[in-house]
């Protein structure tokens, strides 16, 4: 059993302490927008917030991420209203597939936290989240939109 | 809003298929007027196409699969645009396979793939909107007793000028369903088009902002399992024997099952504990005969196949073999493409739901009816006892055109009947599983005349056919017509662009065990590369400008897209300092496309600074998704030149992630420019066909940069430094 806070809600997950964070939330929790794409870390569909900071959740396991605040696509709009990330990227028309792009607006939202007006390079270190529709150009776009508003 | 897919779903097929098969059913009913076909809620169907609510929301069917490239809302334009109806007041709903079937086929072809949505179905989806917008608004004239021609119809409301009145297309829409279907049809001008036409936004767009977005890997079910699975790694090779005993006790196991003749998979209450035991499981896997191929073995095989005398012709005219032996110059290359992974960010998967009377199939699919015919195949019903519920997509670049996975999940639900069970492959399954893009291998020589004329090119093929794999029956006497995408001598498919007096391009067909399949662009990506660069080849040996080489010899529409992007990027212009430019055109997917690419090498380090393309695809129905589109091709082609490559070893492929399959990601996409020039006249595809231009275009620049011709792909296993 473990005891997780997801989106200010308390979850008791029956699962072994071992399972990805990715799984809990997926299958135990029952919020689907944080995607599977690869399992190790490497294509960023299953970022999430863990205290604020962007993290791969499928490389996570439940036992350490107890006790934290965990935030996903279905919690970063707050009070009804969405986050500018996701204002932007519907202003933008940026989703393709759109598979790739809850984990892509986590990790822009937690880059444009740390970093309010990010330059091209800011943004080419920080996002490395793999999109096959190819989306970048409207996710620079997007970013640089919400830096400059 | 698009609806989104689910459970829900099947009270809409009954309502629909309950109603009877199609608008014609109505003309035999003895008494009580032709009958009305409705949709779920109750709302009547004006046309296949067309369903009208009460309060005026306007359902478009879109029957071919939204896997990002935004046909949805594309296909919606056009039936908007001649339904006259208020854009935003349009939503849109996917028909299923099984629906389409018991209807004759009144949707057309579901599948989605080779950049045809668009293309092959614009002019019976705006028929199907114009007939709803002539039914409604005859309605209208109906109930106020005056003529239809009297009527106009706009943004969802019909006028009657002359008497002053106005009523909606909800108001009218029961008096519509009624009415017989017009014959006579006039579809509008593309000129006078205000929806079609238009950078107007998708419209599947919110529910992918918050994670609501339903993919099949997120479809849950009452009482629904899930399954892991594993097949054969060598393909070919077969399933011999797993210890059950050894994972029946792990947590959540329900069952252990054969899949098929090559697969094992184990059905668990979560995927996670489902996917653990089949890590966990001891399994043997028969020898193969393809246990010993590897990369070496299969280049080998291709190597023989560019000297062999037996080969397919696909474009000859004059002598070439002739011209390149009176030739003043000869110039000779060997190019050869990789296997490459698609890699969709949401990997294969599908639910099924299989009791003795019924299968339904819930999944991501760019082929609704081959997977209703995998289904029934697999469950051994009748079609009419199958469905297939198309998901949205997480990606599908040609792989989900296949059903292999849900012929998988048919057969796991099958052994554990009225249980939904939903398979999932990791990625390690998915890479190591794919239907691959093909490898080929080419030889090019090319004849100069005296004054560095190009007077005769044969260009022999070597590698392997889709068609053979996939629709053997689409060959033609063994020859696989695909192979020579691009490169055709005539047609509206994909023409090659040079007139060149002399020429042979022909196909020795050698096909490996690893199994082939539509990769977006398909083999245009590499005919493009093979000819494009060849062509720099040739002009840089007649000491000519590659722009001015090509232009003598191409044909109008595609020499315009060419030398549209050699003017936005400054050709013949100095560009950066330390910055060379290369360029490539092709046609393909009924499209004229090129690009000119602005590289840097520094100590061997590529970047790729700055792509200009340019796209004729005829009519443009969205420019801001063909924008879209053509970054996304971009990515697509690029991280294809950059890294792609699966490398076979033992039988089988070796890359199983992104660790070792790599893709473009942020740091190296370069900025792209998008030239739309429609010429009109022809429908053409955007999904695909700038893809085929982004490697030759960047691989004719790293030419300039550096000296170094690379004729090997992918640009990972070069060395830059210069020469």
């Amino acid at each position: 059993m473990a005891r997780l806070t997801i989106n200010g809600q308390t979850h008791n997950v029956d699962v072994e302490p071992d399972t990805p964070l990715l799984w809990a939330i997926r299958e135990n929790v029952g919020l689907t927008g944080t995607k599977f794409g690869c399992g190790i870390a490497q294509c960023g569909a299953c970022t999430v917030h863990i205290d604020g900071v962007a993290t791969r959740s499928c490389s996570v396991p439940v036992s350490a991420a107890e006790g934290k605040q965990i935030v996903t696509i279905e919690g970063l709009a707050q009070n009804g209203a969405l986050h500018p990330v996701q204002k932007a990227w519907l202003e933008g028309d940026v989703p393709q597939c759109g598979y790739c792009q809850s984990g892509m607006m986590m990790a822009v939202a937690a880059l444009l936290k740390e970093t309010p007006k990010p330059t091209d390079a800011d943004i080419d270190k920080a996002i490395s989240n793999i999109c096959r529709c190819g989306t970048y150009q409207q996710v620079r776009t997007a970013i640089h939109a919400i830096a400059n508003a | 809003m698009n609806s989104v897919p689910n459970i829900n779903r099947r009270s809409f097929v009954i309502g629909t298929v309950a109603a009877g098969g199609g608008l014609a059913l109505g003309l035999d009913l003895p008494f009580g007027g032709p009958q009305v076909i409705r949709a779920a809620d109750g709302s009547p169907e004006i046309t296949a196409w067309v369903v009208i609510r009460p309060d005026d929301t306007v359902v478009i069917r879109v029957a071919r699969s939204e896997m990002g490239q935004g046909t949805l809302t594309g296909l919606a334009q056009l039936v908007a645009e001649e339904l006259e109806c208020d854009w935003s007041k349009v939503t849109t709903e996917f028909p299923t396979p099984g629906q389409n079937t018991a209807r004759k086929r009144v949707w057309g072809d579901f599948s989605t793939g080779g950049s045809r949505g668009i293309r092959e179905s614009n002019e019976y989806v705006r028929k199907g909107g114009a007939a709803a917008r002539m039914m409604l608004v005859q309605a209208a004239a109906n109930e106020w007793k005056v003529p239809a021609a009297e009527c106009t119809a706009a943004n969802s409301v019909i006028t009657h000028k002359a008497s002053g009145r106005s009523t909606t297309f909800g108001k009218v829409a029961e008096a519509a369903a009624k009415i017989d279907p017009p014959t006579d049809i006039k579809l509008k001008d593309p000129k006078d088009w205000t929806i079609a036409g238009k950078p107007l936004k998708r419209l599947d767009t919110a529910d992918k902002l918050t994670g609501k977005m339903t993919y099949g890997i997120d479809l849950k079910l009452p009482g629904m399992l899930n399954a892991a699975i594993k097949a054969a790694p060598v393909f070919g090779a077969k399933l011999k024997s797993y210890e059950e005993a050894k994972v029946t006790g792990m947590p959540g196991v329900k069952k252990v099952v054969r899949v098929g003749d090559n697969a094992v998979a184990v059905v668990a209450d979560t995927w996670w504990h489902a996917k653990t035991a089949l890590e966990a499981l001891p399994i043997e896997w028969e020898s193969s005969e393809n246990d010993k191929v590897s990369s070496e073995t299969i280049a080998e095989v291709l190597k023989a196949g560019l000297d062999a005398e037996q080969a397919f012709v696909g474009n000859q005219g004059g002598d070439a073999k002739a011209a390149i032996a009176g030739a003043t110059k000869k110039v000779e290359a060997i190019y050869s493409y990789p296997y490459q992974h698609h890699a969709t960010m949401e990997p294969m998967n599908a639910t099924a739901l299989y009791t003795a009377d019924k299968c339904e199939v819930w999944c991501p699919t760019q082929n609704g009816e081959a997977a209703l015919a995998v289904a029934a195949e697999a469950s051994g019903l009748p079609v009419a006892k199958c469905d297939v519920y198309k998901m949205f997509l997480g990606g599908g670049f040609g792989r989900r055109g296949r059903s292999d996975y849900v012929a998988q999940a048919v057969l796991i639900a099958k052994q554990m009947p009225g249980t939904p069970v939903k398979l999932i492959w990791s990625r390690e399954e998915d890479m190591t599983h794919g239907t691959y893009h093909p490898v080929t291998q080419c030889k090019l020589t090319g004849a100069l005349d005296a004054d560095n004329n190009l007077t005769g090119l044969h260009m022999r093929i070597s590698g392997q056919s889709i068609l053979s794999s996939v629709f053997p029956a689409r060959l033609e006497q063994g020859k696989d017509p695909a192979t020579f995408q691009g490169l055709n001598a005539g047609g509206a498919e994909g023409q090659l662009g040079y007139t060149i007096p002399n020429l042979l391009i022909d196909h020795a067909m050698r096909n490996p065990h690893v199994p082939p399949g539509f990769w977006r662009g398909v083999n245009n990506n590499q005919n493009a590369i093979y000819l494009e660069c060849f062509m720099d080849e040739l002009a840089h040996a007649a000491g000519q400008d590659p722009l001015e080489f090509r232009r003598k010899i191409l044909k109008p529409k595609h020499r315009a897209v060419l030398e549209a992007v050699a003017e936005k990027a400054g050709w013949g212009k100095p560009a950066p300092q330390g910055v060379f430019r290369g360029l490539a055109q092709q046609m393909g997917y009924g499209s004229y496309v090129a690009a000119c690419a602005e590289v840097s090498v520094d100590k061997g380090k590529l970047k790729i600074h700055r792509i200009v393309a340019a796209t004729d695809s005829g009519h443009v129905v969205n420019p801001a998704q063909i924008e879209r589109q053509v970054c996304g091709s971009f990515v697509f082609g690029l991280g294809a030149a950059l890294y792609g490559e699966c490398t076979v070893k033992d039988g089988r492929v070796v890359e199983e992630n992104f660790d070792s399959y790599n893709v473009l990601r942020m740091d190296e996409m370069p900025k792209v420019e998008v030239i739309v020039m429609p010429s009109g006249g022809f429908w053409g595809g955007v999904g695909e066909p700038t893809i085929f231009v982004a490697a030759p275009a960047v691989l004719n620049a790293i030419f300039a940069a550096t000296g170094k011709r690379i004729r090997t792909l992918p640009l990972k296993n070069h060395d830059l430094k210069a020469a």
